[in-house]
């Protein structure tokens, strides 16, 4: 390793410095730097290259010089409480083997009631724990002794957190720490990004240290017998090929972008396994149970490969992985890298990765991932947002838990951080007021307000509110789960599905879950009972997983590739064929300009546009173009939308898209109608309930099936009625309009590319027909859901051999 | 907004789109838990500070459907405040305050019809309303009550929801001893047809969807076609 090692060791005490030696280790140069930093730091390096050990090698060297005091020194937040769990095993060696007094202990939600209260009176000297833990505990009464004697925190996976409401809880709860113990050092342990001082200025300035970044990955599309088809996102076909990949590896992890993607691929690739080699499942959706099984066989080296999605996607201890396969196109080229770097988990060896695209647009894909990833051109990250205003409400109400608020002292603790470092006081005095009156303008809580003004100092009116505050504590609002059961009362848990997936299933539907097909059998207690059923094909296989839209960057470089017959030197003979013959038959989407087509098949009106503004912008601009194709008479049909392209049916031709796609007009319409679509309601409630107006569904609530709380699309279309100006109303038309929607994209998009090249195309073109087949198509309810249950209402009158009369003759018996 | 006709033990009856009940025969409108100053209760409490107009938003839709039934009698059953400290609170804020507000809509209710409120157990006993306050009314050998007992009756309590085009939606229950009306209130969750005990209450019948239309859909287990 180069010039960091020259660093002189000699600044390790002599006790660590021994250890490593007996480890036959030498520590590496940004792991010196980072013991030497005495400001707040945040560290970019390799996965391998010790980050962990640097951040804590700091605390090691205290305790080695036995001056560690009584108290809690260092606060460990990571962002998966899996790995809290393999930091307090990886630290416990170095601790017994140099016989430290330092007394690890970990705090999730997991941890017993017991631990977490005696933690609350007599802390440990590390506590490794999460965001919402930490928000947690300074919600106590007690968090200022809890943390009077804390010197270091230390955030790893920063990257991870940055750029999301659960980041900007942990830097709220970081200011609070730095008030609580003055002088406190933060340090941040990252995984490459492209811009480090972005990060820096995340966690409100730090010094940047940059390790070595190690060998170049050897990463590469694995080959495969056939060609891949038009469209789908399974990877079935290549089944086969990645057996014999995992036959050639020690230990393989197999990722895939959705859980349904990978509960589809783990049946394909056992359906082939036929050397019978123990292969497991990890994602999201399977019982914790399952997943900790999975994970303990792995460090256990019981297993040869792993089929996972995002759920194992941070740091973990690889161990032994040496091949890592990506299914399907990776979204974004930084994932790749970042998931790349969990295989072969030593520093000086280059990780070897395999990429098999799903359909032929993905072949598109990964070539561009591959050369953005050869050229070193990380995704670039859009411009740094102010934090969340409900994620702000939610902390100050967070605070007032643990006792009297002082305004002026809290906007200038709010103001060190990175994400509220810009924020105008008359927005923090909206939050306040929010928190403390409900904030609504035509009406006042005057006497029932949830926080007081006594003493010039903010507290709540009833502190056993307190309770129910500490609750809602969290950022992730995770859509309804309900738990998957086999057979009545008891059975062993699967996993969770989501509500509204559950809610489409019928007795007797069979789905896939956990590996398996299993059929419902009904919903008692808000648990799905079902009963295995192998021999059946699941009727029904998807259900709703992370939708993840390729950055912005891929994006750009995949319209390159196209867009440039050079550059077709790199893909396979099938997808030269395919473009070549886009270029005769219809033109290709170039740099610069709009590509769209108009063709006719089996009596309906095609549009297809080539935006590749990503699948969420894509899906936004479906509905705003639809509308507008309603009000100029084109009777759309419906559409599909890709993170390419969008392709809208109907009965009448496009003939002129310019009207269409007019950025004035579409801005319009995302004021006027998108303010009633269900993308709206789904951000407010998500927005309400961070903010603490909804509160989570508690376990003991749901059993008895009578739900408390009520829907919160009533308190949004209320709310739109009586106080359109509401500041969780501008929160969430802040946040559908840049997140969900996406909309930014689409007016870059716009701007862009300002030329629009209209193709009347002769019949389907090649880079439309795989849109034809893709899933996930979304029908235009002109004239709305009513008419569609009138339809239903009457279906199942009829079923059930009843005529309204007959109804009536009944009931009135 | 189309309502529903259906005969329920005899009597013709017809059921809003909003929730709200009509009996042409008895010159009436019926409606249950109104559950005005919920949100109120819930701040009182120390809970969320929900948005303090669905009082006004209730009351508003009631006096519509008033309007639209031409009933001279309205019939609340039960549950009609959060709370009997509602009852209260409700009349004494805003004294004299101008149209719209909550108190305001709520002496028009009570001027333009015969009021009879039945108790409920969020308000047993409600203080100083106009009109007639009671456990319980019987009319043409049907029981107006909160809470269903021995049939024919017709009762709220249960705001019963049903599940259809995978929207849950609240719904009207119709058996051959009981009717059920949905929760008329803006902040109501609600219970499933087929919970307990509600689906001993209304084993078979129909039940009336609400929303921008009012539709009939049977309660008999759904037939699921065998292949």
């Amino acid at each position: 390793m180069p010039e960091f090692d020259d660093f002189p060791v000699s600044e390790l005490p002599a006790q660590l410095a021994g250890w490593f030696a007996a480890q036959g280790w030498v520590p590496h140069g940004h792991q010196l730097q980072m013991l030497a930093a005495r400001e707040n730091a945040l560290l970019i390096a390799p996965t391998g290259g010790g980050k962990t050990l640097a951040g804590f090698l700091p605390t090691l060297a205290r305790a080695c010089t036995g001056a560690m005091g009584q108290g809690l020194h260092t606060l460990y937040v990571s962002p998966l409480k899996a790995l809290t769990h393999d930091i307090a095993r990886n630290l416990a060696r170095p601790v017994a083997d140099l016989g430290l007094n330092l007394r690890i202990e970990d705090r999730t939600g997991d941890t017993a009631a017991s631990l977490r209260a005696r933690q609350r009176i007599d802390p440990p000297h590390i506590l490794l724990t999460t965001p919402e833990s930490l928000a947690l505990m300074l919600s106590y009464p007690e968090a200022p002794q809890i943390f009077a004697a804390l010197r270091r925190v230390v955030v790893d996976e920063i990257h991870a957190l940055a750029d999301s409401k659960r980041g900007d809880q942990l830097m709220l709860g970081i200011a609070r720490l730095h008030s609580l113990a003055p002088g406190v050092q933060v340090v941040g342990l990252s995984a490459t990004v492209e811009n480090p001082q972005r990060l820096a200025s995340f966690m409100g300035g730090a010094e940047i240290v940059l390790a070595d970044p190690g060998p170049a990955p050897d990463i590469a599309m694995l080959p495969t017998r056939q060609p891949p088809p038009w469209s789908g996102a399974g990877g079935a076909y290549a089944a086969r090929d990645v057996m014999a990949a995992i036959e050639g590896a020690r230990l393989a992890l197999v990722f895939i972008n959705t859980r349904a993607q990978a509960e589809l691929f783990f049946q394909a690739l056992w359906a082939v396994n036929e050397r019978n080699l123990p292969i497991g499942l990890h994602h999201g959706s399977l019982s914790r149970e399952a997943r900790r099984k999975v994970e303990a066989a792995m460090a256990q080296g019981q297993l040869r490969a792993v089929v996972a999605t995002g759920s194992l996607d941070l740091g973990l201890d690889w161990g032994d992985v040496d091949l890592v396969l990506q299914i399907g196109a990776p979204k974004n080229i930084k994932r790749l890298v970042q998931r790349i770097g969990r295989a072969n988990h030593r520093y000086d060896t280059p990780s070897r990765a395999r990429i098999v695209p799903a359909n032929r647009f993905e072949v598109l894909e990964c070539v561009a991932a591959l050369q953005a990833v050869a050229a070193g051109e990380l995704d670039g990250t859009v411009d740094m947002e102010g934090g969340a205003l409900d994620v702000l409400c939610q902390h100050i109400l967070c605070l007032a838990c643990a006792g009297p608020l002082d305004a002026d002292a809290l906007f200038a603790e709010i103001t060190r951080t990175g994400p509220y470092a810009a924020l105008p006081r008359a927005e923090f005095e909206a939050c306040l007021d929010f928190v403390a009156t409900g904030g609504y303008a035509l009406r006042a809580y005057d006497r029932w307000q949830r926080l007081v003004l006594r003493d010039g100092r903010w507290q709540l009116r009833d502190p056993r509110a307190a309770r129910d505050i500490r609750m809602n504590i969290g950022t992730i609002v995770a859509p309804e789960l309900l738990g998957v059961r086999r057979g009545p009362r008891g059975g062993a848990p699967l996993g969770d599905i989501e509500e509204s997936f559950a809610a489409s299933l019928r007795p007797g539907d069979t789905f896939l879950i956990g590996g398996q097909t299993v059929r419902y059998d009904r919903l008692r207690d808000m648990i799905v009972e079902v009963t295995p059923q192998p021999a059946r094909d699941p009727k029904i296989a998807v259900f709703n997983g992370l939708k993840m839209a390729t950055s912005t960057e891929l994006s750009a470089r995949v319209l390159a590739l196209i867009g440039d017959r050079a550059a077709w030197a790199a893909l396979p003979d099938q997808c030269r064929d395919w473009l070549e013959l886009q270029g005769r038959i219809s033109h290709l989407p170039q740099m610069g300009t709009m590509t769209c087509e108009s063709f006719e098949r089996a009596g309906r009106s095609y549009f297809a546009l080539y935006s590749f503004a990503g699948r969420n912008a894509n899906q936004t601009l479906g509905l705003l173009v639809t509308h507008r194709m309603e009000a100029l008479g084109l009777a759309p049909l419906g559409f599909v939308a890709t993170d390419y392209a969008l392709l809208v049916w109907g009965l009448e031709p496009v003939n002129d898209p310019g009207p269409l796609l007019d950025a004035q007009g579409l801005r319009a319409g995302l004021q006027d109608w998108l303010a009633e679509n269900a993308v709206m309601k789904r951000s407010f409630r998500a927005v309400a309930t961070v903010a603490g107006l909804i509160q989570r569904n508690l376990p003991g609530q749901r059993k008895s099936g009578k739900q408390a709380t009520f829907s919160s699309d009533i308190l949004y279309d209320t709310l739109r009625k009586y106080d359109p100006d509401h500041l969780l109303l501008r929160i969430t038309r802040n946040e559908a309009q840049r997140g969900l929607a996406d909309f930014g994209r689409i007016e870059e998009m716009l701007r862009a590319r300002g030329k629009i090249v209209h193709v009347m195309a002769p019949h389907v073109t090649p880079l439309a027909a795989p849109l034809l087949l893709e899933a996930g198509r979304i029908p235009i309810r002109a004239s709305g859901t009513e008419r569609l249950l009138e339809q239903e209402a009457a279906r199942m009158m009829a079923e059930a051999g009843l005529t309204l009369e007959a109804a009536e003759a009944k009931s009135g018996a | 907004m189309s309502s529903c006709a259906f005969r329920y033990c005899g009597e013709d009856f017809i059921a809003y789109p909003s929730g709200a009940l009509h009996w042409p025969a008895q010159d009436a409108l019926l409606a249950a838990d109104l559950h005005l100053g919920k949100s109120e209760r819930m701040a009182r409490r120390g809970g969320p500070l929900l948005p303090p107009f669905e009082t006004e938003a209730t009351l508003a839709r009631l006096l519509a459907d008033l309007a639209k039934s031409g009933a001279r009698r309205l019939f609340l059953l039960g549950d009609s405040f959060d709370d009997d400290l509602a009852s209260v609170t409700l009349r004494e804020q805003e004294r004299g305050a101008g149209k719209g507000t909550a108190q305001h809509l709520l002496g028009r209710l009570c001027s333009e019809a015969e009021a009879f409120w039945i108790t409920g157990n969020h308000d047993p006993a409600p203080v100083g309303l106009s009109g007639q306050v009671s456990g319980e009314v019987a009319l043409s050998g049907l029981a107006l009550r909160h809470i269903a007992g021995e049939g024919p009756d017709i009762s709220g309590h249960y705001h019963p929801k049903f599940r259809v085009f995978g929207q849950r939606r609240a719904a009207f229950l119709i058996g051959a001893q009981h009717l059920i009306l949905p929760a008329y209130g803006t902040y109501t969750g609600g219970l499933d047809h087929d919970q307990p005990p509600l689906n001993t209450l209304v084993p078979s019948g129909v039940a009336i969807v609400t929303g921008q239309a009012a539709r009939m859909i049977p309660l008999a287990a759904r037939p699921r076609r065998r292949r």
